[in-house]
């Protein structure tokens, strides 16, 4: 497994899966709250990657 | 019964509870009768340490000369059970020159840390907190 993308998702989907059944009780709230810190994690990702891309090493 | 023994008894429940939930990930939960998130931890959090084994990440060694390194192994240590099967095998040698070696590093190091936040987790619920 060498893709970056996929391995950024799965890291942040268990993290997501945590932290949701952790802070919520509700399935509702889990699911909704999981998916939302789901797409916050993978969208900041990619837009921090894009953010740093003109810098140099 | 005296309230002291009571006491007693109850700490003494709460660190095996504590003990049982670091050592099987999922297990406080499960032992409190909270079923379906248990098995959700059991499964979850073990995979996750498997894929970072899988993605050759490190299992970092204590060494007390290197804080950061020994902060790392404390983290990998977090997961319980898996870390002393994947020691005993030989795994999570790591390969620097992977492409994968430092996510691999952070899902190990992920694990273990959420797997003392569910330790947490189940205290508080043992306690009545949640």
């Amino acid at each position: 497994m060498q893709s970056h993308l996929l391995l950024l998702v799965l890291f942040a989907f268990f993290v997501s899966l945590v932290f949701a059944l952790l802070s919520k009780d509700d399935v509702k709230e889990q699911l909704r709250f999981g998916a939302l810190l789901l797409a916050g994690f993978i969208a900041a990702a990619i837009v921090l990657g894009w953010l740093m891309y003109p810098f140099p090493l | 019964m005296p309230a002291r023994a009571v006491d007693n008894s109850q700490s003494g429940r709460l660190v095996l509870l504590c003990l049982a939930a670091w050592i099987l990930p999922g297990a406080g939960h499960l032992w409190l009768g909270r079923r379906t998130t248990g098995l959700i931890l059991l499964v979850a959090l073990p995979l996750m340490f498997a894929i970072g084994l899988g993605v050759e990440g490190r299992l970092f060694p204590f060494t007390l000369s290197e804080p950061l390194v020994c902060l790392a192994a404390i983290a990998d240590l977090g997961i319980g059970v898996p870390y002393f099967v994947a020691s005993g095998l030989g795994l999570g040698a790591g390969r620097v020159l992977a492409a994968t070696y430092e996510y691999g590093n952070a899902f190990l190091i992920a694990a273990g840390l959420l797997n003392l936040l569910v330790v947490v987790d189940a205290y508080d619920i043992a306690l009545g907190r949640k």
